[in-house]
């Protein structure tokens, strides 16, 4: 069974006058431990459908269906619920909370989820120990590299056992070496902990590392490789 | 961590939560300060009224009220106040006058005023005259001739201590009376025009000059818990129902300083008010600001799961630490204020002549008085939190996919 089925889905923009097809008919099946990319130009549909695999945005037709949940059955606060406790989100631009360190921004979502503080705290050390950050603990994201705070968002994406990470162009603001390492320690998450990760990019890199890679054009999938 | 997180994002941008602060703090300092000036006066000239010879309740014979002539008059006082000695609180006193119109005059100088037949040793407690007199004397039991007058008279009548004074008066009789009294005491009131309208002999010897036995034209009664003069009134009305007396308090005797009264608390309603509204502008566009400041970040935390009313909560908890904060330094501010002044009083001397046909004292005292710190704080925190719902509301209802979008 697959962790996301996404059946027809199509969602349109109004900019201005005009409508503009972000997504066009969209099939899309994504076995649970896969390691997969949503690749494409800009304005291709990529982080659209990230959003709506998310459960961020909602199709104007068509059906998903994420970990067993019909999104169409479900309402706002549901959905929210799920994000909290089934997806993971990491961001091209990290978005960490400035004013809590890394610990602190791992934790948050655990407070989220009424874990006890304890528990809490143990678990994001656990977690950022993975990542490589056992020397960062109590560094405000404006003390650390890019790299760094994209390891605390991989982090605090992982944190909640979720069954879904999705990583919306994670490497773009960072470089090669580094998005290197990043790509590595997600790979070795997905292996070890057997974590969905799906990716939108256009960086070469992380569609060499995905072990499927979809290819979006204009809004219809173009190519759908699994290697 | 809720707590932790809202505190750190409060001085994230420290200028504009001191501007936020310095808001609320003036907000509240004008509130509680500018209230105990107002309560000051309105209590000054309540104490002033009070202590003129009104006191909380007062007891005349039927009709004295309406005509104050020696001919309403209650003859046998000893009788009344052992019936109404029961229901009077603890630590309550009281004095019986005498009270009529009469017309002084000198060589030089003559004025209608009121002569007032008093024991001196029931005065003290009860009105100014008891602890009054200044320079001089105070009339004794046995002064049969003697006369306190108020510095204010004196000097109008150019006269001193050990001069006469004739008094002239109707008798009960409805017949001219008139008496020499020599001048033994000067007494200070805080108000000129007391001194110029009051003189006080001994009670005997003005009931001896209107010719009216034991006779006396008032009871003055003074509670120390003065929010009491109601229920007492009451009581001894009860007891008093099936007498030729009448029970006024304060209220009825003194419906100026009723209005006055009234008005003060309608004035402080709508000082709030307008401070509050000047106060609300201030909060809602800048904490609209920081909200705005931060639609990314509202956005990411609905992206992770964060419910809207979550978001809500943790927008009103950042304003009620500003709020909280903002009203215990205005409340500092307002008590340290209040107590600088309070020693010494603000001087309008100046202008006191004005002040005197309203009752007020030339020098203002300013009281604090805790309901009114208790609802200058509540407005603050309670609409404070109010308007802060609706920058609040904003940043729950917006969407991860427009906050992302957000730049």
């Amino acid at each position: 069974m697959p962790i996301v089925d996404v059946k027809g889905v199509e969602k349109v923009y109004q900019q201005g006058d005009i409508e503009v097809h972000a997504l066009k008919d969209i099939y899309l099946s994504i076995a649970p431990g896969s390691f997969a990319a949503i690749a494409g130009p800009s304005g291709s549909g990529k982080t659209t459908l990230l959003n709506i695999i998310g459960g961020l945005d909602l199709p104007d037709h068509g059906e998903v269906v994420v970990d067993s949940r019909h999104f169409r059955k479900m309402n706002q606060s549901q959905l929210a619920e799920l994000r909290l406790n089934r997806i993971g989100f990491v961001f091209q631009a990290y978005n960490l909370i400035p004013v809590l360190s890394a610990v602190e921004n791992v934790e948050y979502v655990m407070l989220l989820q009424g874990v006890e503080k304890a528990d809490r705290r143990k678990r994001a050390m656990a977690i950022l120990d993975e990542v490589g950050l056992s020397e960062k603990y109590h560094n405000r994201p404006s003390e650390l590299s890019g790299g760094q705070q994209q390891r605390v968002a991989v982090a605090r994406a992982i944190v909640s056992n979720p069954a879904i990470v999705l990583a919306d162009e994670p490497t773009a603001n960072l470089d090669s070496k580094t998005g290197e390492a990043l790509l590595q320690i997600m790979a070795e998450m997905n292996e070890n902990r057997n974590v969905t990760f799906i990716f939108s990019t256009h960086d070469q890199m992380v569609m060499d590392y995905a072990h499927r890679l979809v290819l979006l054009r204009d809004g219809m999938i173009d190519d759908d490789q699994v290697k | 961590m809720e707590l932790q997180l809202a505190w750190r994002n409060i001085w994230r941008n420290p200028r504009r939560t001191v501007i936020i602060m310095i808001a609320v703090i003036i907000g509240v300092w004008t509130m509680v300060a500018l209230t105990s000036l107002m309560r000051g006066i309105v209590n000054d000239m309540l104490e002033n009224g009070i202590s003129t010879l009104t006191g909380d309740i007062k007891l005349y014979a039927s009709g004295y009220h309406n005509d104050p002539s020696i001919e309403y008059r209650i003859d046998d006082p000893n009788s009344v106040i052992s019936k109404i000695a029961k229901t009077l609180p603890v630590d309550s006193k009281y004095a019986a006058r005498v009270r009529v119109n009469a017309i002084a005059s000198n060589a030089r100088h003559s004025i209608g005023l009121t002569l007032v037949g008093i024991d001196p040793d029931q005065e003290k407690g009860v009105s100014f005259i008891g602890n009054g007199v200044v320079d001089g004397r105070m009339i004794s039991e046995d002064d049969n001739n003697a006369i306190v007058i108020g510095q204010a008279l004196l000097e109008k009548f150019e006269t001193r201590i050990g001069r006469k004074l004739i008094l002239m008066s109707q008798n009960s009789q409805n017949e001219i009376v008139s008496k020499a009294f020599k001048i033994v005491g000067v007494f200070r009131a805080k108000l000129a025009s007391t001194e110029k309208q009051f003189v006080f002999v001994n009670k005997h010897s003005a009931q001896k000059m209107l010719g009216i036995g034991n006779g006396i034209s008032e009871i003055s009664v003074v509670i120390n818990d003065h929010g009491k003069f109601e229920q007492t009134s009451q009581g001894i009305a009860e007891i008093l129902k099936d007498s030729d007396i009448e029970v006024h308090t304060w209220k009825d005797l003194l419906p100026m300083l009723t209005a006055y009264m009234e008005i003060f608390n309608g004035f402080i309603v709508l000082w709030y008010l307008v401070v509050f509204v000047a106060m609300a502008f201030g909060i809602v566009n800048t904490m609209l600001m920081a909200v705005f400041e931060r639609m990314r970040e509202f956005g990411l935390l609905k992206a992770l799961g964060m419910k809207p009313m979550l978001i809500l909560r943790s927008v009103l908890i950042e304003s009620g630490i500003i709020l909280i904060m903002g009203a215990i330094a205005g409340n500092l501010l307002a008590f340290g204020s209040v107590m600088m002044i309070a020693a010494t009083g603000i001087d309008l001397s100046a202008l006191s002549s004005g002040f005197e046909y309203v009752g007020m004292s030339s020098v203002i005292y300013p009281e604090i008085f805790l309901k009114d710190v208790f609802l200058a704080n509540v407005v603050v925190l309670i609409l404070g939190l109010a308007v802060s719902t609706y920058p609040a509301v904003k940043a729950s209802r917006i969407t991860p996919v427009e906050a992302m979008a957000h730049t």
